[in-house]
């Protein structure tokens, strides 16, 4: 079919569903509508009528308006000047629609996403030569696109053959061809630093691979008690202000990941200032280059139009699949899942479509199931290793997690980060419940934590859960009949449960030392509370008040370890540890000396 | 502009007119419609096809006859004149003068469903708003540009809490002009009348702008009220310079009109009977304030609702909890005590907070001061709730302390005066008197440095 047979005109305004007679269009392909030239997709046909929905406001939009097909589905730009940019649901440059239109985001316009001026210095592969047989995700070379990100270009997914010209080392646009292939029918493709791939399919890979290693996002919560796994998913559900959104912006930030992708999908226009603003000036600690390097935003805030609210994490991840395609660990953070279910739930309750629980489709579990099986560890088509790591927030109403959201994504991913209430209105932050939270992961993770920091890390953490289980249990016990009826025993837990939850659990996001912990801070800190407590445990056993022990002074300053001793005062942490086990050997031998003169 | 005017009424159900055979009609078009008796009501276009137009008729269809009403379609989008001569007026939901005054002339006119800013062009809130109300300033401040709700229930006096807002918020050493726009939906005439009063004798009135919907005004008018209300407030704020504090009230009578519209559309409801579309469209509401590169001016958003049934997971509460950049929740249970104002802090939030306080913005201990009364107050709650168990008298000394803690924070940093006006450091050294009741080994969230400084028995 050809382009210009594609014309048409609107029939029918229903908000963001809009009908068009539009013969020969095809499902899912991208049209424009009125006489802004507003853009949507067909969703569905019947006859030679379609429905589209329409990425932005119809407001005075009139039946009888025309509207055309562009004969593609709804695609993204890969390629380098990505990294350290700001696109809206549908990947419309919003730093340059700034620049050209102003506060608001007008209707119509759509600049391209990628820039095609700018020269990026092109290295071809060594031992890549014309006539050699190449296939799809083979690396072409590679062009520096941020200081810490190389990017690497690839040959399509959907395009292989012969390689007939590569072009050498220099300085290239976008649309310059840096390579042609001729396929099996002959064709020569023109190859450029970028391509396009539309977002609904997921791109193509060798074969799945195992998550290996643990991703350290810096958060103790996170990394000792309920481990992610490179290549994995995850999920963090909270009522409002419970610390979703910070506990993303602490991944995006601190996590060994090579490229982090946000996507805020129907939230706060202010929380992506907030990136915006302070990423630049934050340092990657790995590389030790700013943190907006490596990180790229999708917006759609709550006050656009929905229809590209539901667009915006396809295209999130279609980015994260390229960049894994390279070779890299993605991270991929979506705030929050619950306002694309709902912004499916608009389209599907304008389509008349019949709904099943919470006015959501039938379909909610299985566009779900299909957008978190995106994520994965993979072998590359070019046998390289690489991932997407993906981090849902989900938004329950009334903070219920058996909502549909909640509960159909609980069933697809192996990591719950769930956030409490109850956590949040004491400013225990993270306000991660221990009791809810769960990681299938946790064989892995330890023994990567086994071979790289320590071997009695599961232990110690078991030891750790352990004895907050146990703090619950005595707290019911306190608050049946008060805290007399405990043994000394059982109020040293309590005492040392304490000592975790400020210790270790708690960390803030907002203290320039806390808010990153290194693996082997995290285990310092956790290995020094429980040796504390144990110290402790064995004097209570011979006979020493309770009392006595937790008024030493040394554990007040325990709890302020973590923002005392950064993650290179590893050596001043032990130092300390040192001192405060001494101060209960001092009491152990006292005791004993007492003991003598008494006896 | 053609307008153009149609008698093919073919159905009027709740407050949904439908006209058959008007071609071409604007989706979100303005309509006039004119009864038997020559009264004209208004409308907007709300589906549009050659065949068939819904419009939603603002003052309901109520006594209209399908033969006799004249349907006119006035080709533009719900608008408001705009001019400087806004201020010290008041309108209607429809932007109409309700007091006695002729309208305004101008020929600025703006469509009141503003396209959503560019999350490029905004800038991060971060000056902080002294309210002189302690748990506010001091554990939930405010800073320009934010959006920070107060969770009220019937009963509890949040009309008093928003307009001591009003009477005192300003910036330390600050005299930039300022400007509050006041949006009212379904409110009582004592409450009007209340504000008014309280603007008069503020002396602010001049400085206001006033969109007023009583109770027994039409629901409807209740939707395009608070958008009406923020254009104005976007043209103060983004045209003139102004710093605009945009104080609604009663966000939940809005959300009550919104159902009552979707219910006559037969939109699938999703929670309560509210539709799927409340949280989009509070978003487009609340995400209207903020700050905006190279703008002077700023729009900060306080509205008010009031929790059904005081609960707090109602889908009004709720999603706006999921919007707004925090909440201040009162509590009948120390409105009952007679404190004022009743803010239960364990709840309430200010998000926006961190980035507006500390050294350069109030003081450097403030942070971690906020922090300490939260965590204290935390555990002065559960103690108190075991004292209520096993007696008071059979708490540890230690425990007592906390008992103690709670009385004194209710009683003297939250309860305040109306007329009571404290400064940040007045709030922050009342906030070190009642930690200075532990000793400093008990205090770990505040710094060492701090302690030193501050706390009464090292100072
Ligand atoms: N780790 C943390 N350290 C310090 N403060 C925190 C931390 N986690 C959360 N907070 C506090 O909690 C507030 C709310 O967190 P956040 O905005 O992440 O909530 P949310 O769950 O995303 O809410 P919503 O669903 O409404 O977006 C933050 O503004 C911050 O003040
Ligand atoms: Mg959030």
């Amino acid at each position: 079919m050809k382009q210009e047979d594609k014309k048409g005109t609107i029939q029918d305004i229903n908000g963001p569903i809009v009908t068009i007679k539009l013969p020969g269009v095809q499902n899912g392909e991208q049209v424009r509508i009125g006489s802004l030239g507003l853009y949507g997709e067909v969703i569905s046909l019947e006859g030679e009528e379609a429905l589209a929905q329409i990425y932005e406001s119809t407001e005075m939009v009139r039946p009888g308006e025309p509207a055309e097909g562009l004969g593609h589905p709804l695609s993204v730009e890969l390629g380098p000047g990505l990294i350290g940019g700001i696109f809206d649901g549908v990947q419309r440059p919003l730093e340059e629609m700034f620049l050209k239109a102003g506060d608001q985001i007008p209707r119509g316009l759509s600049p391209l996403p990628l820039d095609r001026e700018k020269l990026w210095h092109f290295v071809p592969t060594e031992n890549l030569e014309p006539n050699m047989p190449i296939i799809g995700g083979a690396r072409l070379g590679v062009v520096q696109e941020t200081e810490t990100v190389e990017h690497r270009i690839i040959v399509p997914p959907n395009i292989e053959g012969e390689l007939i010209e590569l072009a050498p080392e220099g300085d290239y646009n976008l649309e310059e061809t840096i390579g042609q292939v001729r396929d099996r029918h002959g064709k020569v493709h023109h190859l450029k630093l970028y391509h396009r791939w539309p977002v609904r399919k997921p791109r193509p890979y060798q074969s799945r691979d195992n998550g290996v290693e643990p991703l350290i996002t810096g958060q103790r919560i996170l990394d000792t008690f309920f481990p992610l796994l490179k290549g994995s998913k995850c999920a963090v559900p909270g009522p409002f202000g419970a610390g979703k959104t910070v506990v993303q912006h602490q991944v995006a930030r601190w996590a060994n990941a090579d490229i982090v992708i946000y996507v805020g999908c129907g939230e706060r226009g202010n929380e992506l200032v907030d990136v915006l603003d302070s990423f630049p000036k934050l340092k990657d600690p790995y590389t030790g280059r700013p943190l907006m390097d490596r990180t790229l935003l999708i917006a759609n805030t709550s006050n656009m139009p929905v229809v590209a609210r539901e667009a915006s994490i396809y295209v999130g991840i279609t980015i994260a699949e390229y960049y894994r395609d390279q070779g890299y660990d993605v991270v991929m953070l979506a705030d929050s899942t619950s306002r694309w279910a709902e912004a499916l739930r608009e389209v599907s309750g304008r389509l008349g479509q019949m709904p099943v629980e919470e006015g959501y489709p039938a379909y909610l579990a299985s566009r779900l199931a299909a957008f978190y099986e995106r994520a994965g560890r993979v072998e590359t088509m070019d046998c390289g290793k690489g991932s997407v790591t993906l981090i849902g927030a989900v938004s329950p109403p009334g903070g219920d997690f058996s909502e549909p959201v909640t509960s159909h994504t609980k069933e697809i991913i192996q990591t719950f980060w769930a956030l409490s209430k109850e956590l949040a209105d004491a400013r225990h932050y993270p306000a991660i419940d221990w009791v809810d939270s769960f990681s299938a992961d946790v064989g892995t993770a330890a023994e990567w934590w086994h071979e790289n920091i320590d071997r009695g890390w599961e232990k110690r953490r078991a030891q750790a859960l352990g004895m907050l289980a146990r703090d619950a249990e005595l707290s019911r016990i306190v608050n049946l009949v008060g805290p007399e009826a405990l043994s000394s025993a059982q109020r040293w837990v309590l005492e040392g449960a304490a000592l975790i939850k400020e210790g270790v659990l708690q960390q803030s996001a907002l203290d320039p030392v806390d808010t990153f912990s290194s693996p082997e801070k995290q285990f310092m800190l956790l290995n020094l509370i429980l040796s504390v407590y144990d110290e402790g445990a064995t004097l209570i056993e011979l006979g020493i008040p309770v009392q006595e022990l937790a008024e030493m002074p040394v554990l007040a300053r325990l709890r302020r370890c973590k923002e005392l001793y950064d993650s290179s005062q590893i050596d001043q942490l032990k130092t300390f540890r040192d001192e405060a086990l001494n101060d209960f050997k001092e009491i152990h031998s006292e005791y004993a000396q007492r003991g003598e003169q008494t006896a | 502009m053609s307008a153009k005017e149609y008698r093919t009424a073919s159905a009027a159900r709740g407050g949904l007119l439908t006209v058959a055979n008007v071609p071409n009609i604007a989706f979100g078009d303005r309509v006039h419609i004119r009864d038997k008796q020559g009264n004209t009501r208004n409308g907007q276009v709300i589906r549009s096809s050659n065949e068939e137009v819904l419009v939603q008729v603002f003052e309901g269809t109520a006594e209209l006859d399908l033969e006799s009403t004249w349907v006119r379609f006035l080709d533009e989008p719900v608008e408001i004149a705009l001019s400087p001569e806004i201020l010290g007026r008041v309108f209607s939901g429809l932007g109409e003068p309700r007091d006695f005054r002729p309208p305004i002339v101008s020929n600025l006119r703006r469509s009141i469903s503003a396209a959503a800013f560019n999350p490029a062009a905004r800038t991060y809130p971060k000056e902080f708003i002294q309210t002189g109300i302690s748990t506010i300033d001091g554990l939930n401040s405010l800073v320009r540009g934010q959006k920070l709700p107060i969770f009220s229930a019937s009963g509890l006096p949040h009309n008093r809490l928003a307009a001591q807002i009003v009477r005192q918020a300003k910036l330390p050493d600050d005299d930039s002009r300022f400007s509050v726009v006041f949006a009212a939906m379904g409110v009582s005439y004592a409450d009007a009348r209340f504000f008014q009063e309280e603007f008069a004798s503020s002396g602010v009135l001049g400085n206001v702008v006033m969109f007023v919907n009583m109770a027994d005004d039409p629901p409807v008018e209740r939707l395009t009220l608070p958008r009406m209300a923020l254009t104005a407030a976007e043209y103060l704020a983004f045209d003139l310079d102004r710093h605009v504090l945009v104080v609604m009230t009663d966000m939940t009578h809005y959300a009550e009109a919104l159902r009552e519209v979707a219910t006559a559309k037969g939109d699938v409801p999703a929670r309560k009977g509210y539709p799927g579309y409340l949280y989009s469209d509070l978003a487009e509401i609340y995400e209207r304030s903020g700050r905006i590169k190279d703008r002077h001016g700023s729009i900060t958003l306080v509205p008010v609702l009031s929790m059904p049934s005081d609960d707090i997971t109602h889908p009004i509460p709720d999603l706006t909890g999921y919007i707004t950049e925090g909440q201040i929740v009162l509590s009948r249970e120390l409105h009952n005590q007679g404190i004022y104002p009743p803010v239960h802090i364990s709840p309430s939030l200010s998000r926006l907070m961190k980035d507006g306080i500390g050294k350069d913005f109030t003081r450097e201990d403030h942070p971690h001061v906020s922090n300490q009364l939260y965590a204290l107050y935390a555990r002065a709650l559960e103690t108190r709730n075991l004292a209520s168990i096993i007696g008071a008298d059979e708490l540890s000394a230690r425990d007592r302390r906390y008992l103690e803690f709670a009385d004194a924070f209710e009683g003297r940093f939250v309860q305040q005066g109306e007329d009571e006006d404290r400064s940040i450091e007045e709030t922050l050294n009342l906030a070190w008197d009642l930690l200075s009741s532990f000793p400093p080994q008990a205090l770990t969230r505040v710094n060492e440095t701090e302690i030193a400084k501050y706390h009464r028995q090292s100072g």
